[in-house]
Formats: structure tokens, C-alpha cells, sequence
């Protein structure tokens, strides 16, 4: 014992200082901004990046943006053609101004615009309520949402019946077919996805393998082989001679696609409930099909929003996708319009991206925000 | 006996409608499952039957040793127009592989730095972080690449420009144009073997060395500069070896040819494009796994790496971050995976991968079911070993527990 070391201390150590309770600007830059030296070298660094880079993408936004205009003389310089000084560069807005309605809605014949615009007016129309967690009659929502308003929509747009002109799918673009591939494969995916998870996790073993088969395959290959595989081998899988739809396939396509990732979140889902809510079940002697309706995917699909959310954000950005199969959604038909010589001129791709983005950016950006809010609602007492 | 006989009324099973059986339900589900495959693969290969004799067509993979016919940009293994189908389905998955594992690579380091930005306590960083995590996290994929592609690299000086750079700069030697970014090759001489042995000696020196300082400082206490002695391992080893051989090392410089620039090293803007929208897109989520990673270390861990007289820079390092690794390492591996599929969206700009090749193939041949086989195949082994090897690794890293 003769080795270790006591301390004893003989006397008290002088008092911290009391937390400054400075609540002025100049301490919280000096807490926030310069609480230390690499933290000040990083700030100075990130003010001077943004006092470079934030004017000129302004200036270049909107500042020396040509807003109107008829053709692509109105952005060019003199040295290219137009009447704007040497060395100008600027977002050419009176592009899309143009293009507007070609972005939104394809070639759809201009006289029959009202029937993509009266859907647009059911879907905000029912989508609201449904989204506004106050607003009661839920079930009826979802149904007129999910059933009713399909159908409708397909008779509207498509036409042919009810003294309806019949427009070729071959016609539809821009942000509305975006919106349609989207919105079929949340339709299809969820159901899809609940049956192929439940396979997933049944005790039968032919149905397991087959369910576990097609979700590894399709979550193993990239979207675009399960496209090309809509598109070119689905016509060779049916009978000779058929001619099914273009627009149906790349559907096709990213329903299959959508659904084998919506089976594996929803999988999540029913992993998380307690075994005992399914003992429970069972004890008061529900079937199969009650158990899963009336106890476990209850609780496991509340569970699991905001993975769906994640997915659903996740299938609006891939529907982008079918730009490869020669399908025109919004941003297929904002880049064939980059080879139109109305408007050929050296800011034509990138304004035009920037539109297409910023349009691709409110739809995920709201949908997360949604998720979100839906998440706090829904995380009841597990707070610290 | 007496409560099983109140219960059934008797000591024999309940008598129970062959229907309600639950085996036999199973076996009944099963057989439907299977008879219902079977129907729809033999409807779907007979309709392929015919539909192959009506176009004159046979199936089967021999057309893979026919002459190919089409040049490829980007190759990194010998490859002209006269090589076999086969050939440029190799380059092609050569370029996937290069494309994703320097994405892979990027994305990472980007990520955590943007992640771990995320929590700093600079607000202007913080906030920066979380603009750029929210505008990457938002926008397709597919419309990045098409951004770096047609609205920032085909904005960059013109060859031409180029050429006339050199005439007033004769000593130039790197090139940014829109055709790609231009630099020396090196030529490996006589005798660069030894270096790259050097270089191998070094590595394992450097890891050797690494276990005996860890083992000296769990015995006493005392840190060897592991850093410094592993740099001059790996580096100066080599570069040392590299002298002695008398520099066996050329570079080949990139010269105005007639139409385009000629020898050196370029690198194409379709590469580009696809790498910085793959790395940056990918990023941006796996910025947020790692927020959600260091967030899920309890701060009591931080506190009490603190109480130990640890210097924040390290309690990240030592204490953290191999904490939050256990929560970052699953969701990281399927965004691992992500990056690998979103790679095929080379075929959008003309990057010569996998999916390029094979759909240039398809057009040619008109073999649809084979390409999609093999892509189908391709893939989803890369996915099995990526996800393989990263379930190694969070074993690795998972908590060891009773």
C-alpha cells in the first residue's frame, strides 16, 4: 500500500463564475457564431461564400431575368442575336411563361383543358379534408379519395365515353402525368404492399417464398430495368399482336416498383407490435382476416406514416424515370423543350431546370412537412 | 379430466368442419398460390414463344460473342467497335462499379461533414447545413444529373477556347472545358513495381504498427504517434523507393489534336455530371442518418467524456461517433444501395454503364429478355454483396451484450 497515492485537498478551489445570463445580440453572435476560433474561421468563411454567391444568384433569378417576351430573341445578346448587351446571362422566365400550359398538361388538346382542370379541382377538393385531421367522416373521405375519384378521373381524362372526345394517352404530359404515375402507384402500392408484407410474415411456406422472392428481386434492380421491363418485355408477355398502352405499362411499371417497397415498410410496421396484441386477438377468437383488420394493421400502419410519406416522396421523385422510356412528365417535357428553336438560347436548360425543380421541390418539401406534423400528432407519451 | 370434459363434453377432440382446419386451409392457399404462377409463367411463355417466332427471333445468350459494331466513350479496359457484345457489357459494368464506388466514397464524406454541421452549435453552419439537406433531399435525382449536365458543364469554355488558352499559355497543363476535364497521365516506367510493393509493405507495416501501439497504450497508458509513423509508412516509403529507382514515372500530356485535345487524362463531363449528382443527392440523406445517429448517443456520453477531461473534437471521435456508427450503419447501407441503383440514371446523359450499354444493345439486337436477365442478375448480386458486407460490418460494430 506503501505505492499509492492519497490526495487530499487543503484547500477550496475559487468559485466559476455564475453563467453569463447576457441575453444582448452582441453575446448570442458571440455564443452562436465565434464561440471559438475555428468556429469564427467557418463563420467568416460561410458570410464571405454567401456575400459572393447570394447577390449574383439573385441578380441572375430575378434581377436581370427577362420575364416577357414572344421567342428566344428576347434572351439573347447582341452577339447571339437578340438586343441584350454583351455579356448579359440572366433566368429567362418569359420561357416558361410561354410553355406554361405545356408543362402542366402535355400536348391535351387547349379545348378540352377543362377536364384535366376539373380534376385537379376534385383532387385539392378532397385531398384537403382528408389531409386536415378535424374534418370527421374519414372513411367516406377515403373512399371518394381513393375509389371514386379514380375512376371518375379516368373517364374524364381518357374520354371516348359520356359524349366525351377521346384524347390518346399518347397526348398527356407535363406535371399532369407526374401527378397521375404518382398517384396510381400510391393507390396500387399501399393495398399491394400490405397483402405482399403480410404474405412476408405468414407461416405458409410456398406463399412466403414466392412474396420474399419478388420483394428482394425488385428492391435489388434500379427502377429504370423494372420500366424497361414494362415497356418492352410486358408486350411480349401477353397475347400476339396486342398493343397495350404505353402510358399503362410505365403504370404498371411503377406500381410493381412502388409496391415492394411500400410491402417492406409496412413489414417494419408489423414487426413493432407486441406479440401479445396478436395472442390477444387470437384469445377472443377473431379469424385471420379480423385479427389483421381490427387489431394489428391498426396499429402497425399509424406506426409506420412516416416511412410511407418517405416512400410516396420517393416514388413523386422517380416518377421522373419515365423520361427515359420516351414518356413526356414534367421534367421529360421541360427537357424536350430545350431542342424547340423558339427558344434555343444558352439559359434556356438551366432556367427551364430550375422551374421543373422548384415544382418537384414543393410537392416533397410540403409532402415531408406533412409527415412531419403527422409524426408529432401521432407520438403520444413517449416523450422524456 | 374433469375440465377437459366440461370443456368438449367428453374426452374426445372437438368435432371440427374439415373447412375450419387450419393445416388443411394452408395446404388449400398454397396449392392455389402455385396453381395460379404456374398458369400466369405458362400464359406469359407461350405468348413469348409466339410472339418470338412471329418476329423471327431466337432466344438464348449466343449473341453475346457477336461483333458489337458501336465505340464507347468512357472504357477503361480495351475496347473498340470490332469487340464482342460480351466486351462492352464488361466495360459497362466496370463503369458502374467506378461511377458507384466513387460516389459511395463522396457521398460519405460529405455526409457526415453536412450531418454532423447539422448539430453544430455555429447557427449560420447549422443553418446552412439544413438548406442544403432540404434542397438535395427535395428534387429527383435524375433532374441533378441533367442540371450539372446541361446547365452547368455544357456552360464551361469551348475546346476552341481551349486551344487558344494554350497558344498564349504554352505551359499549361490542366484544362477545364465543356468536353470534360483534361490533365497529365501518368506512364509507368521500368521498375514502378517496386513501388507499388513498397507501397503494400507500407500498408501492412501501418496496420501492424497501429495494433502494437493500442496494445502498448492499453499496458501503459502512453499513446506512440501513430499518425505520423503510419504517414511516413504509407507515403514516404514508397515515394523514397520511387527515388531510389530513379523516378520510373512519366506524364503524358494532353495536346491539341484537330478537332478535340489528344493523349492525357480526361475526364468526361458525363461522368462528372452523374458522380456530383449521385455523391451530392445521396448526401444529403445520409447527412440526416447521421444527424439522427449522433442524436440517438445519449448526451449523458458526451457529459461524461467531458468529466474525463476530453477535448470536445475528441469526445466526437472516441466516444460518439462509435456509439451513433450502431445506429448510422443499417439505414447507411440502403442508401449505400440507393446510390448504386440511381447509378443506372447514366443512361439519361450517355455515361457508358451497365444500363447504357445494355439498352444501346437491346436496340441493336433486339434481346430484350436476355439484357433485362442480365441487368436483373448484375444488380441484384451487387446488391447482395454490397448488403452482405455491410451486415459483416455492423456485426462488427454491433454492441457486444450477454
Amino acid at each position: 500500500m506503501a505505492e499509492s497515492i492519497t490526495y487530499v485537498r487543503d484547500r477550496f478551489i475559487e468559485a466559476e463564475k455564475p453563467p453569463t445570463s447576457d441575453s444582448s445580440a452582441l453575446a448570442w453572435i458571440r455564443h452562436n457564431l465565434f464561440a471559438s476560433a475555428t468556429d469564427g474561421a467557418m463563420t467568416i468563411i460561410a458570410i464571405l461564400a454567401i456575400v459572393w454567391y447570394l447577390p449574383a444568384a439573385i441578380n441572375w433569378l430575378f434581377i436581370s431575368a427577362v420575364w416577357t417576351g414572344a421567342d428566344r430573341t428576347v434572351c439573347l445578346t447582341t452577339e447571339q442575336g437578340g438586343q441584350l448587351p454583351a455579356g448579359w446571362s440572366g433566368a429567362c422566365w418569359a420561357y416558361v411563361n410561354d410553355r406554361f400550359v405545356q408543362f402542366m398538361f402535355g400536348s391535351y388538346p387547349r379545348g378540352e383543358l377543362w377536364r384535366p382542370l376539373l380534376v385537379v379541382a376534385m383532387f385539392v377538393g378532397l385531398l384537403i379534408p382528408f389531409l386536415i385531421p378535424k374534418v370527421p367522416r374519414k372513411g367516406l373521405n377515403a373512399l371518394l379519395l381513393l375509389v371514386v375519384f379514380p375512376i371518375v378521373s379516368f373517364f374524364l381524362l381518357l374520354g371516348g365515353t359520356f359524349g366525351l372526345r377521346h384524347v390518346e394517352t399518347s397526348l398527356w404530359g407535363g406535371l399532369m402525368v407526374t401527378l397521375i404515375i404518382s398517384f396510381v402507384g400510391i393507390v396500387v402500392s399501399l393495398p399491394a404492399g400490405i397483402l405482399l408484407a403480410l404474405g412476408r410474415r405468414s407461416q405458409m411456406p410456398i406463399l412466403k417464398t414466392v412474396c420474399i422472392a419478388f420483394i428482394e428481386l425488385i428492391r435489388g434492380v434500379p427502377l429504370i430495368t423494372v420500366l424497361f421491363m414494362a415497356s418492352v418485355l410486358l408486350p411480349l408477355f401477353l397475347e400476339p399482336g396486342n398493343n397495350i398502352d404505353k402510358f399503362l405499362r410505365a403504370l404498371i411499371g411503377v406500381s410493381i416498383f412502388a409496391s415492394a417497397y411500400m410491402a417492406e415498410v409496412i413489414r417494419g410496421g408489423l414487426q413493432a407490435i407486441p406479440k401479445g396484441q396478436y395472442e390477444a386477438a387470437d384469445a377472443l377468437g377473431l379469424n385471420y382476416f379480423h385479427k389483421m383488420t381490427f387489431v394489428v394493421l391498426p396499429q402497425a400502419i399509424k406506426l409506420v406514416i412516416p416511412g410511407i410519406v418517405n416512400t410516396f416522396i420517393g416514388m413523386f421523385k422517380d416518377t421522373s424515370l419515365v423520361t427515359i422510356i420516351s414518356m413526356y412528365d414534367l421534367l421529360g417535357i421541360v427537357k424536350a423543350s430545350f431542342g424547340d428553336s423558339g427558344w434555343i438560347t444558352p439559359v434556356t436548360p438551366l432556367t427551364g431546370l430550375i422551374f421543373a425543380g422548384f415544382v418537384f421541390w414543393i410537392f416533397c418539401f410540403g409532402m415531408s412537412r406533412y409527415s412531419a406534423f403527422v409524426e408529432r400528432r401521432l407520438d403520444t407519451g413517449h416523450k422524456r | 379430466m374433469a375440465l377437459a370434459d366440461a370443456r368438449t363434453g367428453s374426452g374426445e377432440p372437438p368435432k371440427v368442419s374439415l373447412l375450419y382446419n387450419p393445416a388443411l386451409r394452408s395446404i388449400v392457399y398454397q396449392v392455389v398460390t402455385l396453381v395460379v404462377i404456374v398458369a400466369v409463367v405458362w400464359y406469359a411463355w407461350n405468348n413469348v414463344v409466339q410472339n418470338l417466332a412471329r418476329a423471327n427471333m431466337t432466344a438464348g445468350f449466343g449473341f453475346l460473342n457477336s461483333r458489337a459494331g458501336f465505340d464507347l466513350a468512357q472504357s477503361l479496359i480495351d475496347y473498340s467497335s470490332d469487340s464482342t457484345y460480351f466486351r462492352a457489357l464488361q466495360v459497362g459494368l466496370i463503369n458502374t462499379l467506378v461511377v458507384a464506388a466513387a460516389g459511395v466514397i463522396t457521398a460519405t464524406i460529405v455526409g457526415l461533414l453536412v450531418g454532423i454541421g447539422r448539430l453544430s452549435h455555429n447557427w449560420l453552419i447549422a443553418r446552412l447545413c439544413t438548406v442544403y439537406v432540404e434542397i438535395f433531399r427535395n428534387i429527383p435525382p435524375l433532374l441533378v444529373i441533367f442540371f450539372w449536365y446541361l446547365g452547368v458543364l455544357a456552360l464551361l469554355p469551348s475546346i476552341r477556347s481551349i486551344f487558344q488558352h494554350l497558344e498564349e499559355n504554352p505551359d499549361a497543363v490542366f484544362f477545364i472545358s465543356n468536353r470534360g476535364i483534361y490533365m497529365p497521365a501518368p506512364v509507368f516506367g521500368e521498375g514502378f513495381g517496386a513501388v507499388v510493393i513498397a507501397f503494400a509493405i507500407g500498408i501492412v507495416a501501418a496496420i501492424a504498427f497501429t495494433v502494437w501501439a493500442n496494445a502498448r497504450q492499453r499496458a501503459t497508458g502512453l499513446r506512440p504517434p501513430v499518425l505520423w509513423v503510419n504517414l511516413g509508412l504509407i507515403v514516404l516509403l514508397p515515394f523514397l523507393v520511387f527515388l531510389v529507382m530513379g523516378s520510373p514515372m512519366t506524364l503524358d500530356y494532353a495536346v491539341p489534336g484537330s478537332f478535340n485535345m489528344r493523349g492525357g487524362m480526361v475526364i468526361g463531363p458525363e461522368f462528372l455530371a452523374l458522380y456530383l449528382a449521385l455523391s451530392l443527392y445521396t448526401a444529403s440523406f445520409i447527412a440526416e442518418i447521421v444527424r439522427a445517429g449522433i442524436r440517438g448517443v445519449s448526451k449523458g456520453q458526451t457529459e461524461a467524456s467531458y468529466a474525463l477531461g476530453l477535448r470536445p473534437g475528441q469526445a466526437t471521435r472516441l466516444v460518439v461517433l462509435p456509439q451513433a456508427l450502431r445506429i448510422i450503419i443499417p439505414p447507411l447501407t440502403s442508401q449505400y444501395l440507393n446510390l448504386i441503383k440511381n447509378s443506372s440514371l447514366a443512361v439519361a446523359v450517355g455515361y457508358a454503364d451497365l444500363v447504357a450499354v445494355g439498352g444501346t444493345i437491346l436496340n441493336q439486337s433486339g434481346k430484350s429478355i436476355e439484357i433485362i436477365s442480365i441487368w436483373m442478375l448484375i444488380y441484384v448480386s451487387i446488391s447482395l454483396i454490397t448488403s452482405l458486407f455491410m451486415n459483416w460490418f455492423n456485426a462488427k460494430m454491433a454492441l457486444v451484450e450477454r
